[in-house]
């Protein structure tokens, strides 16, 4: 069972997750390199862990083998299928 | 003659690659910047193991050879044979974390495509064990088709083999030749990358990382900031409580050293160089030291444990406000102590916009050489009565100047951010590395370096500057019933600033002790007691400093002064260290001028506010 599509930053601390799409067009060139050298790629497991202490803001993603910080209007860009608990 | 053998060091950042870089070459390395950019070039030597030399460049961390920030334009052209001030490396030293393999062999992958005599190091083995993870080396061997090594650098592992097998490498006659640069489609690379990590890892056993559960505690929402203030309430009672004794005891030394020098020479100019020029120059600024080094051992630790990019993880909403990021934080807030060694860690900030800004904006912090001239300044004009609620006026007084401080530096960072540095900010993407223990001698390398690059950067334009001030000072000498402060070339210079601060409040004294405060703040204290001391013998000496300030200077002066050294970039070695940092002079330049404008228009403003109100 799937659960419906939604973007990084709405998805709950610790709910697991796989990348369905990314709009790179709404990144900048750098920006957009530096998330694939990071390893977001479609298909690929990420989940939030922590978030900043004001304004929830940046996310803590573990993304494949790593954690990685990333600000809430980064999250944005990440569309992903949350994984049935 | 053919010069050493040089391999180069690469991998992603957090690989282990710097501590396996010094756990190769030891101490016997060399700091440098790479010409034309803000890029530490790391060099070391290190013998193979029939006794030849060989030369390990550390290039900067990188994610691939897409650069998306200078250090890693820096590690690509190095490896293309592009970078200027670097011949092209005999070999490569690949490191990867064990633990992170699917994301550092994607840069592995790209890397071992140039074609270069290649070696990888799977670092940090033990932590991967630790985390549950088993790797199979020689299987991973087989998919690069080069040789794996495993290490734990820290521990010395592997390392015999790492030389032995660039030993080979560098024996075997082979062309050298420098790479087309990146051909792959990123997204193939990385599924590449990722099916022989999935091919390398024997079993994987899920356990709970112990950096999963410490950031739990560390990056709690409650919990992470207090911890945070707390560790830095720690550093700044450790920068002020142990950097007194040895403060103390080197500007007693550099005293001590300069007046048995000067006693050893005859009465005259030269001994007056020695004395008043160097000596007092060089002692004002080195009594700096034992800030610097405990700030940066206090960096270094929380850098190297991983804590760092915590800290900046959870200030990085409050420093988005101000245009800057997370990364920001700690070098403004070391500002506090001294500007120099907040610059110097802007190394931290990837973003080189963001980096500038924090540059241009840290010598607003209220630095500790601030507060020599704020407390007599205090002393003398502010009476010592309650505000009520037990709130003194004069720690009122300072807390508004220290307040005005961080004020005009975050008003300061938004402006330049949308003017002067326009394009940066907004970025904030970074890796959360394992935490791991800190290793004394990777911190102890590091502090000297920093330690170094001070005291020759900063160290060498100090002297020039104190021995200018001297001559400015010192020349031409005062004939009988003439001043020295009327005579000198320095006199005549505070006569032109003074016809330029007139309008601010400025009196004739202050002009006289604008001049020498250049070489560091505090040094405008000794000047006006000088100035005051040189000229009053005939009177009791009985009165204090404060006394004498009190009866010549109207209140107003006094808070236009205080309003003025809240922004008067009055500091050699900050201006130096600048010009070290962004690699030229025109932001050193920037900075200085409008520093100086808003001083000059901050002290105006308050003079003439407190003469309205009858203060004048």
């Amino acid at each position: 069972m799937t659960s419906s599509p939604t973007s990084l930053d709405q998805l709950k601390i610790g709910m697991r997750a796989r990348i369905s799409t990314i709009d790179w067009e709404s990144l900048d060139h750098g920006e957009a390199c530096r998330l694939r050298h990071f390893g977001f790629d479609e298909g690929v497991a990420v989940q939030p862990l922590h978030l900043g202490p004001f304004g929830r803001d940046p996310l803590a993603v573990r993304v494949g083998r790593m954690t990685v910080a990333i600000r809430r209007n980064h999250a944005r860009a990440v569309s992903v299928i949350p994984e049935a608990a | 003659m053919n010069p050493v053998p040089l391999v180069a060091v690469a991998g992603n950042p957090n690989a282990g690659k710097s501590a396996l870089f010094n756990a190769l070459t030891g101490a016997r390395q060399k700091v440098g910047n790479y010409p034309g950019v803000t890029v530490e070039r790391h060099v070391g030597k290190a013998l193979l193991p029939d006794g030849s030399p060989v030369e390990l460049v550390d290039l900067p961390g990188a994610y691939g050879l897409d650069p998306t920030s200078p250090d890693e334009a820096v590690t690509r052209d190095v490896l293309l044979g592009k970078q200027k001030g670097e011949r092209l490396p005999n070999a490569l030293l690949i490191v990867v974390d064990a633990s992170n393999l699917d994301n550092h062999l994607r840069f592995a992958l790209q890397l071992i495509d140039l074609g270069l005599p290649t070696v990888v190091a799977l670092n940090m083995v033990d932590l991967a064990k630790r985390d549950g993870l088993e790797l199979d080396a020689a299987r991973l061997e087989a998919e690069l088709g080069v040789p794996v090594i495993e290490t734990v650098a820290v521990r010395k592992r592997g390392l015999t083999e790492v030389m032995e097998r660039l030993h080979g490498l560098l024996l075997a006659p082979r062309a050298i030749r420098a790479g087309d640069g990146p051909s792959h489609d990123p997204l193939n690379l990385q599924r590449r990358a990722r099916d022989i990590a999935m091919a390398a890892i024997v079993s994987e056993t899920p356990v709970r990382r112990i950096t999963h559960r410490l950031d739990g505690v560390l990056l709690h929402p409650a919990a992470g900031p207090l911890i945070l203030a707390t560790i830095l309430f720690i550093m700044f009672q450790a920068v002020f409580a142990w950097s007194a004794v040895p403060a103390d005891a080197l500007e007693a030394g550099t005293m001590a050293l300069g007046e048995a020098i000067g006693n050893a020479l005859p009465d005259g100019v030269l001994r007056s160089l020695i004395i008043d020029g160097i000596f007092a120059g060089v002692g004002a600024v080195i009594v700096f030291l034992p800030q610097i080094l405990i700030l940066f051992l206090f960096i270094l630790v929380l850098e190297s444990t991983g804590y760092m990019v915590r800290a900046a993880f959870i200030m990085d909403r409050l420093m988005s406000h101000a245009g800057l990021s997370g990364r920001a934080f700690i070098p403004l807030l070391s500002s506090f102590a001294c500007a120099v060694p907040g610059i110097m860690a802007t190394r931290t900030i990837d973003d080189p916009k963001d980096r500038l800004t924090t540059i241009l904006v840290a010598p607003l912090m209220t630095c500790s050489a601030r507060l020599p001239v704020y407390t007599l300044i205090i002393a003398a004009f502010i009476p010592a009565q309650e505000v009520g609620l037990g709130i003194g006026l004069q720690g009122l007084v300072l807390f508004a100047l220290y307040l005005s401080g961080i004020v005009s530096a975050l008003l300061a960072a938004i402006v330049l951010s949308k003017t002067a540095v326009k394009g940066g900010g907004g970025a904030f993407m970074m890796e959360l590395p394992k935490y791991q223990m800190p290793r004394l001698g990777d911190v102890a390398i590091g502090l000297w370096q920093r330690a170094m690059i001070f005291l020759k950067r900063a160290g060498t334009i100090i002297l020039f500057t104190t021995v200018i001030l001297w001559a400015l000072a010192s020349f031409p000498q005062a004939g009988p019933g003439q001043k020295q402060s009327d005579v000198s070339i320095a006199g005549r210079i505070a006569d032109g600033i003074h016809t330029v601060v007139a309008p601010i409040g400025f009196n004739k004294d202050i002009s006289l002790a604008l001049l020498p405060a250049m070489a560091a703040r505090e040094v405008a204290v000794a000047a006006i007691g000088t100035v005051y001391s040189l000229d009053a013998e005939d009177e009791s000496n009985l009165e204090t400093l404060e006394q004498r300030l009190a009866g010549r200077w109207s209140l107003a002066t006094a808070l236009a002064f205080l309003a003025w050294f809240v922004f008067a970039p009055q500091c050699i070695s900050t201006i130096a260290v600048t010009r070290r940092e962004t690699n030229g002079w025109r932001w050193p330049l920037f900075l200085v001028t409008y520093l100086f404008i808003l001083a000059y228009l901050a002290a105006g403003a308050t003079y003439w506010t407190a003469v309205s109100f009858g203060l004048g």
